[in-house]
This record gives structure tokens, sequence and C-alpha cells, in this order.
């Protein structure tokens, strides 16, 4: 202890002559949308408003626990991106604050439903649909017909050229369950799954991993969100994205404040800026192609076009629950993932 | 002279602390500071009067935090020995209370306050639900404890332990207090969080539940679905335990037993596994023998064949930890066979055994400790592998990566990682336990004081040519990859486009040259100078904890030695991804909240690497005979004056090796520091995770491929300094020999 400390002055003394003396407001950013957006929108904030903003990027469900934890002394003031139920669930929970956005005139339906079904706790920020892509050299290589709705990859020509993540351990793969479900019924949805399981050649651990293990050749179809796929193909992959044609389920990225915020006017300076459509055109810097919520915020013409996409009415509330999910992962996990592949 | 010393009534070491004391507890900030410990920014803003920033003595004034009024007492306590002299009991009972009254009343209310008020419902009935709370320990409260802990160590040794020598139960208060502090409490930890239901209640059952999980301990595996991860990484351990040792020893005997010409290139061997970042292997792998690899691709051209995925999975993993992990065997094991002494083997010959009688009967029973000892270190490398199962694994799941998807994925579920790191734990100390026992109480000692200019007889050729075909096949196959690591650096898109190019780099670690100086404008260069930084702060530390432990355990005699031992070479057979749960665990609440700074990474490397400062130290002082020290005290140094002016000069060769082992250690490190870094503090290893799960793996291999040479480089700076350092002596025949072998 004695040696620690001495270190740890010893450097401190070194370091303090690069501290500016200068107080300016403050912003503590919990981020859960992936790191450079993060970077990205921490910094243009500073530049935008002079406010210094300290940003933490972890998972959207870290980020809930590590909120639940501090409740009492909250450090937070904002949390911006990742999947909206993890959000829903802290609104119920009372975690997170209530503020209605002078901005809300300026966004899509689907982003101001979100904050209505949450006691206007939360917004959301970005959409983005779930399908799947493939690598077409792969899938011309294997002589294999272009799949184009959920039922194709069933197919027993596809066997082992499927990958999607595991439900278990990332939030879209849970949602593709949850979609399966809406779209076919629990039953025919959980057969569904089952006949994927046969052709999937892994779970992967973290969502997006199977279109680009399919980007690199490794894999050739990837069930992921469609900006992930069109990610892979923006950065030169062989990838294309598809929209299966029975419909599919969506994620909306959802932002909130954090209940008993210790910079509370900085939080809502933020909360308004992020959902400006300057601030959501930073996303196309960082190959985050999911849908902007603000009416007026540029998409890319390489983002997949959600008028042409048939969403399901994706029932957040429901899905959300953490007994729902709990009751459909056990089932997933004692139905299908035991069967032999 | 002792004595002399004894009757002063001065106590110079005795005013320090008691002062630094005060200073803690009167001048510096009690809590940790918001932004860490390197922030200054308190000094400036409302300090010392604002809640956050006050030292205790200020918040007691403005009538807060009073449970922290009581320390005054055994602040104030000591004061009152100061005119008395060592030798009066007195003297020691006075201060023997107020560090321990102290320091316990501080552990005491650290633990039973959090920030959410009482952490124990007894309490809370006790005193009523009032609301206190309170942040983790700053340099107040940090600063005051070491004063308590050291004003107790000195009582105890003014009544007579240790020959009443300061320095010495200083050192040993000062070890124990650390090691507990940051290998048993977060361990002790993490055993309780396995017990924790979601509401935080304590239940046997939820462990069980956890415990029997069939992802853990199903065996599906044997009728073609998948088994449990604890099954998968038991086998591949074991596996990877035997393959090392085997290709290990076949490395060993090609060296020291046979006529082969470039022995050299061969030892250059042993240095790739310490410099190698996590993920090279597994990418050169994915990019030779993936579904698109190279070398997939090629065969799959030839013979008409369908190329698969064969890779991911056990083949893969199993692939890349046996070249990582072979050279670390070879290194054990060259010891080892060099050391079995030639004239046992010459006695055998003698006796009319021929060459290969001679191996099976005399040579390899005398490197069974160095064989366990691969084996041991193969198995429990592989156990703790983080890097290999997340790239290559496929449905092939093993314990370190589903603790790490407990803990970072949807499911964030820190009591099944608390299990999950049980098991593992309980794995590696298991094989530990095993290994004593099979090892026994034989004696395997063959280097004796005695000259012995035998020479070691060649192999077998029965065995001399297979094993030297395995050696040299392998030895081209790890060459292969690592050239493909260099390669992979300066592609523009691996399989896709081929064309040759820099970018990569220049995206990393370009700069530009402006009026105000050098601007660092390439993506890497944060997350590099944090590692540097970090690795160069954690080096010297983990030396010196590592030697005064070395020399604690050399040198000195005193109760409880033997666990003292144990517990510090514990963090050892301890997997790094144990460490990062327990380190979470632990640290994320006070009093010790220290998670999301600079300062628990630095602290985890310490502790994940004092055990080779240790093993170092002791081996380097086992050489220095006692007559030194006692000469030294019997002029009237004193201990510490021995330690500082007659230990340390001679032990520069073993101190160099323990800095920068433990500086590249902290370089490559990735299974506990995934967990701990955070925005702030990035490392350059989970940067390069980062990288890899966005595809990015042109910027990855050319940050790793950076990075294997710049620890070349500390390592080549090590050989060079080491290399001169000197002791002056005749010169033995083995060193004569191994001079001339080196040149």
């Amino acid at each position: 202890m004695k040696k620690l400390t001495t270190t740890a002055l010893g450097t401190a003394i070194a370091l303090a002559a690069s501290v500016s003396a200068a107080q300016a407001d403050k912003l503590t950013l919990y981020c859960s949308a992936q790191e450079d957006w993060c970077q990205l929108m921490a910094r243009s904030f500073e530049d935008a408003t002079g406010i210094d903003v300290n940003m933490t990027r972890k998972s959207s469900g870290e980020t809930f626990a590590q909120i639940r934890a501090e409740a009492s002394n909250p450090k937070g003031d904002v949390w911006w991106g990742g999947t909206g139920d993890p959000h829903l669930q802290a609104a119920e929970e009372g975690l997170t604050m209530e503020y209605v956005s002078p901005m809300r005139d300026q966004l899509h339906d689907w982003a101001i439903s979100q904050a209505e079904s949450a006691g206007n706790r939360t917004i959301g920020i970005y959409s983005g649909a779930l399908g799947y892509g493939y690598n077409t050299d792969l899938l011309a290589a294997n002589n294999l017909p272009e799949p184009s709705c959920w039922k194709d990859l069933l197919k027993p020509e596809y066997k082992g050229h499927v990958q999607m993540a595991n439900p278990n351990s990332s939030g879209t793969a849970y949602t593709t369950l949850a979609s399966m479900v809406q779209i076919f019924g629990e039953d025919e949805g959980f057969e569904f799954m089952k006949g994927l399981h046969s052709n999937i050649n892994q779970y992967t651990k973290s969502g997006s991993a199977p279109i680009k293990a399919a980007g690199r050749g490794e894999n050739t179809i990837g069930i992921v969100f469609m900006h992930d796929a069109v990610a892979q193909a923006v950065s030169g992959f062989p990838v294309k994205v598809v929209a299966p044609c029975e419909g599919t389920g969506y994620e909306i990225g959802s932002m909130s404040i954090i209940d008993g915020a210790r910079n509370e006017d900085e939080a809502k300076k933020f909360y308004d800026w992020a959902l400006s459509a300057e601030a959501q055109n930073l996303a196309l810097q960082v190959n985050a192609f999911q849908v902007p919520s603000n009416k007026g915020a540029q998409t890319s013409d390489s983002a997949p076009d959600m008028s042409t996409i048939k969403l399901i009415n994706y029932d957040f509330k429901k899905y959300g629950s953490s007994d729902e999910r709990k009751r459909l992962l056990q089932k997933w996990d004692e139905d299908v993932s035991t069967l032999p592949q | 002279m002792r004595n002399a010393t004894a009757d002063k009534t001065t106590h110079p070491i005795l005013i320090f602390w008691i002062v630094a004391g005060w200073v803690g507890y009167c001048l510096l900030p009690w809590y940790m500071v918001e932004g860490g410990l390197w922030s200054f920014e308190w000094l400036v803003d409302g300090y010392p009067f604002d809640e956050d920033y006050a030292p205790a003595a200020f918040l007691i004034g403005q009538g807060e935090k009073l449970w922290l009024a009581p320390l005054l007492i055994p602040l104030a306590l000591p004061l009152l020995v100061l005119r008395r002299s060592k030798s009066d009991p007195l003297y020691a009972q006075i201060l023997i209370l107020s560090g321990t009254l102290g320091f316990g009343w501080l552990i005491a209310q650290g633990f039973s306050i959090g920030i959410r008020g009482f952490n124990y419902d007894w309490l809370s009935s006790l005193f009523g639900d009032i609301r206190l709370r309170q942040f983790g320990m700053g340099y107040g409260a940090m600063i005051c404890a070491s004063a308590f802990l050291f004003l107790l160590t000195q009582g105890i040794a003014a009544r007579g332990a240790i020959n009443g020598d300061v320095f010495v139960v200083s050192a040993i208060g000062g070890v124990i207090t650390i090691v507990t502090a940051f290998v048993f409490f977060p361990i002790a930890k993490m055993l309780f969080a396995a017990f924790v239901t979601e509401d935080g209640a304590y239940s046997m059952s939820v462990f069980f539940a956890k415990f029997f999980d069939d992802r853990l301990w199903g065996l599906g595996c044997l009728w073609g679905a998948r088994c449990g991860a604890a099954w998968n990484s038991l086998f591949l351990a074991i596996m990877v335990g035997f393959i090392t040792t085997a290709l290990g020893l076949a490395f060993a005997l090609v060296v020291t037993r046979s006529g082969f010409r470039y022995k050299r290139a061969l030892r250059a061997l042993t240095v790739l596994p310490i410099i190698t970042p996590p993920f090279v292997i597994g990418l050169a792998l994915i990019l030779l023998f993936g579904l698109s690899g190279t070398v997939t691709q090629f065969f799959a051209e030839l013979f008409g064949l369908q190329p698969t995925r064969w890779l991911y999975g056990l083949p893969g993993v199993l692939i890349a930890q046996t070249l990582a992990f072979t050279p670390i065997a070879f290194l054990v094991l060259i010891g080892v066979v060099e050391g079995v002494s030639p004239s046992m083997e010459e006695a055998a010959q003698t006796l009319r055994a021929n060459r290969w009688q001679t191996f099976k009967t005399v040579s390899l029973p005398l490197m069974r400790p160095g064989l366990a000892n691969a084996f041991l270190l193969g198995f429990i490398e592989s156990m703790a592998d983080f890097g290999n199962p997340l790239v290559l694994g496929g449905n092939f799941d093993v314990l370190s990566t589903e603790i790490f998807f407990a803990i970072v994925g949807a499911q964030y579920d820190q009591g099944r990682a608390a299990v999950l790191a049980i098991v593992l734990l309980f794995f590696t100390l298991s094989a530990f336990y095993a290994q004593r026992v099979w090892l026994g109480k034989k004696s395997y000692t063959t280097v004796t004081g005695k000259g012995d200019s035998g020479v070691h007889p060649l192999m077998p050729n029965g065995l001399a040519i297979p094993v030297m075909i395995v050696a040299l096949g392998w030895a081209l196959f790890t060459a292969a990859v690592y050239a493909m690591i260099i390669y992979g650096s300066v592609v523009e898109l691996w399989g896709v486009n081929n064309s040759l190019t820099f970018k990569h780099y220049v995206t990393a670690f370009s700069l530009r040259f402006e009026e105000e100086g050098i601007r660092w404008t390439g993506a890497a260069w944060d997350s590099f100078w944090t590692t540097i930084t970090i690795a160069a702060i954690a080096a010297p530390l983990t030396a010196a904890v590592g030697l005064v432990t070395a020399y604690l355990l050399t040198r000195q005699s005193f109760a409880g030695k033997n666990a003292f031992e144990f517990g510090t070479m514990l963090s050892f057979a301890i997997p790094g991804t144990v460490i990062g749960v327990s380190y979470i665990l632990a640290f994320n609440v006070p009093p010790i909240e220290i998670t999301g700074t600079g300062v628990i990474l630095v602290i985890s490397f310490i502790f994940r690497n004092m055990p080779v400062g240790v093993r170092a130290g002791i081996a380097s002082m086992s050489q220095l005979d006692r007559s030194l020290d006692e000469s030294s005290l019997t002029l009237g140094a004193n201990s510490w004056q021995t330690f500082r002016r007659i230990i340390l000069p001679l032990l520069r060769p073993a101190i160099l090796a323990a800095l920068v082992y433990s500086f590249v250690r902290a370089m490559t490190a990735i299974s506990a520091v995934i967990f701990l870094v955070s925005a702030e503090y990035d490392m350059a290893t989970s940067y390069i995770i980062g990288r890899v799960e966005n595809n990015d793996y042109g910027l990855a291999i050319a940050y790793s491929t950076t990075l294997i040479f710049v620890m070349l480089a500390a390592v080549g700076l090590l050989q060079l300094l080491v290399g001169q350092v000197q002791i002056g002596r005749r010169m033995s025949q083995s060193q004569t020999t191994s001079q001339k072998e080196s040149t």
C-alpha cells in the first residue's frame, strides 16, 4: 500500500502540470453503441457546446446493471444508444427521468411511440430492421439459390451455411427469436428455430459476428440487423443484404436521462442535441447505417430503405419484459439448442 | 550496536508515520476523487470544504461522516510514546493498540457503510436506516491506513519479533496486507458472488442451479449434440498439455543431444510466446486454413474438394494453442534436459546399457520434474487462454470465453461468471496438486557442487530421426505462421484484395508535425501510449514487490512462512479471466473503488506477474551466500541497509529479468485486462480485440506486428544489459561451454 501510494503520488505530481485549472460544465455519458460512434458523439457534442464529456462505453446490458447499482447515487447523466429493451426496463423501474424534448416534432412516429410506451422516460434515436446477408461469392461457388424469405433458410441445401448469434448472449439473436415467434406464432416460430438449428454452422457470441464472418468468406449466410450487413458491403466485402419476404422485426436504439443526474441541465442539452438532424448525420461518418429518428437527418444511399421493408408490429412491451425473455430463452435452450445438428 | 539505537528516544520512522497519519486525516481528500488518482482538479474546486474533496477532519467539522471521528483516538495515541524508549513495554503496547484500533476501525467502517448506506441488514436494524453513505477510499484514507499498518508493525517489532527488526516486520506486514487486499479479498468476494440471488440474498440453491447447468457439464457430444464448457476446457487443456510437452521435449532433445547445426535458430523460438500478442496466431490460422483461407483454397482447387469449416472448434483452438505454448514447454525442458548429469548417463553406458536403454531408464526418468512442469504450464495456459478460443472456438465453448460472455453479453450474470471462474480455478489448482503428488518426494538432483565434465550422449538413432522430423516440421510451420502475420499486415483486404499497402500502419500510427509539436493522429496511439505507460509503471512495482517477497522468503524465518509463500504464489495458478472477474466484483464498490481507473490495471499486472519476480529473486538470492548479509550486519548495518547496499546490487540480473518480463507481459496480457479496461484507459490488446470484432483484420495484425517488434526491442535491450553484468569469479566448466555456445 505504501509503495503504491507513493508512486501514485509521484505520477500525480508529474501529471498535475497538464491538468488545466479552468472549470467547465461537464456531462457523464454512458454509451452503448459501437465505440467509434460513441467517441464521435462525445467529441462532437464537446465541440458544439463546450461541455466536457466523460464517456464510458459498455454494452446495454452492462450499462443497465450499472445504472441499477448506482441508483441511490447516480454517477451517469445520459445513457445514449443500445437496443431499446433495457431502456424500457430502466424506465419501468424508474431509473430514468421523464423528459419531453422540444425536438419531438422533428421525429418519426416510431421514435415517439417508443417514448410514449415508457411514460416519456426514453426515446428512439435510431432503428434497424432484422434481416440477413449472404456472401455472393460463396453462394455462387456452392451453386446455392439466392434466398429471399425466412423460410428459404430452412432448405436442406443451406445446411452448414447459416450462422446466427446465441440468443443467450446477444440481443440481436433474441430479437430474431422474438420476431419469429411474432411472425409465425409461438409453436410454428419454435418449429422454425428447430429447422434453422440443423442448418446453423455456429452460434456466435456477438450479434454482428455472423455477417462479419460472411464478409471474410468464412460463412455464407448471417442472420443480423440489416445495417450491420450494409456496413460490411460498404467496406468492400461481397455481401448482399436481404429483407425477408414474410416481414421482419426491428430494434429501436434509445436514449434516456438517468434519474437524479448530477448534471441535469447538461444532460437535457445533450438529449436535445442528439435528436437533431445534425447530430444524427454523424452516424454516416462511422458506417452506422441505422435509420435515424429525426425526419430531416440524411440516410445513406446504401442503407436499407425502411419504406420497402415489411415491418411487423413488434410488441416491445411484451417481448422486452424480463419474464417473457427468460421464458423464451429457456424454451430455446431446452427445445432447440440441445438437438443434434 | 542495535541496542544503542534502541535506547534512543527520537524515533524518525515513528514520527514519519505519525505525521503521515495526520496529513492523511487532516489535509488530503479522504474519499476517491472523481477523475481518478491522477486528477488534481480538487485543489481548485472547493477544497477543503466541498463534501466530495474534503479531508476527514473537515468533514467531521461540518458534521458529516461522523463515523470517522473515532479514528482520532488511535491517531493521537502514539504521540504519548514519543518520549519513551523502544525497550519500554508501554511503547510497544501503545503502538500495537493504536495500529490495531485504527486499521481495524478503518476496515470495519469501510465495509459496513457503502454507497447505499449500511451494507448489512443487522447494522441498519441496530442503528436505524439513516442516510449514511460513502464512496471509495481516496488519498487520505489510503495514507491513514498505511500509517496505522506501519505503526502496528513498529509496535510488533518493538516487542521483539524478528529481533526487533522494523524493516523486516514492516515488509512482512506490507506484503501480507497487499496480497490480502488484492489476491485473497477479490477471490473471496468472487466465491460469495456465486451464491447471490438476483435480489441480493444469499442462497445455496442459486449456486447449485448454476453449477449443475447443462451448459457447463452436459455430455451431449457423446451423441452428436454439444458438450459442456467444463468438459471442453478440461479435455482441451489435457491435450494441449501433452502435445506441447512432447513437442517441447523433441525440441530440447534436438538442441542438446543431436548434431543439428542451427540450434541457435531453434533457441530463438523460445522468445516467441512472450512477445506474441494474443489473437495473432488465431487470425493467421484463419487466413491460412479458414473456409476461404489460402491453403484451404489451394487444396480445394488441386483436389476438387469442397472447402469446409473444419478449423472452427476443437481443431483450430488446439493447433493455435499448441503453436503458442510449445515454446514455453521448450523453455522449461531445455534447462532440465541440459541439467541431467552426463555422469549418470556415462555410468549407465559403462554398465553396458545401449543408448536406447540409457535414454529410457536413466535420462527420461530424471527429466520427470521438467516434464511435469511443462505439462502443468501447458495445461494452465490453455485453461486461461482467451484469445484463441474467441476467434477460433466456433461452437466449442470453453470456460474462459463463457466467463467473458457471462459478464459482457446480454445475459450479464455475475453469479454465473463467478461459478464458472470457480470451476476454472478448481481445475488449475487440482493440476498443481496432481503435479506435486506425481513428483512425490523423490530426489531428482543430479547437479552437485562437484565438477561434472561429462558430455551428453547423442540420442539413439531410432529416436533421433522421428524427433528431428517432428521438431523441424513444427519449427517450419511456426515460422510460416509468423511470416503470414507480417504479410497479413501489409495487404489491403485479405482474400478480397491482396495488393500490398502500408495503409493499416498509417491508419494506426500516423503522425503529423505541426507548430505545437507532434500530433499523434493514428487510431492506435491512445491505447499504445496507455499500454506503455501502464506497463512502465507496473514493471518496477512488480519487480520491487517480488524481490522484497523473495528476500523475506530466503533470508528471514518467521511463523507462517509457508502460508506466506503459498499466498504470494497463488496468483500464478489463478487464470487471468478469474482475476478479471474477481477484480470487478471486489473493486467496483467501496472501500476500494478503482474500476475504470488506470490503477486497477497496474495492480492487476503487479499481482499477475509478481510470482515471476519472486521466483527470479529466490533463484538468485539462493546463490548469494548468507555470510555476505551476516558480515554486513556485524559491521553495524541494519537489515534495510543490508538489503539495499549488499543484496540489491548483486541481484541486478534478477531485477532486470523481472522488469522486462513484467513489462512485456503487461503489453500482451488480455484475459484479465479485457474486464478492467475503460474508455479512458484502453489497452493495446483490448483495442486489437475491438478491431478483430469489427472485421478489421488488417489493422489488428499491423498493430500486433508493431507490438511484436517493440517487445523484441525490449527483450533485446535486456539481453544486452544483463550480458554486461558480470560477477567477478572464476568461470566454471559449464559456464565456459555455455559462453562459447552463445558467442
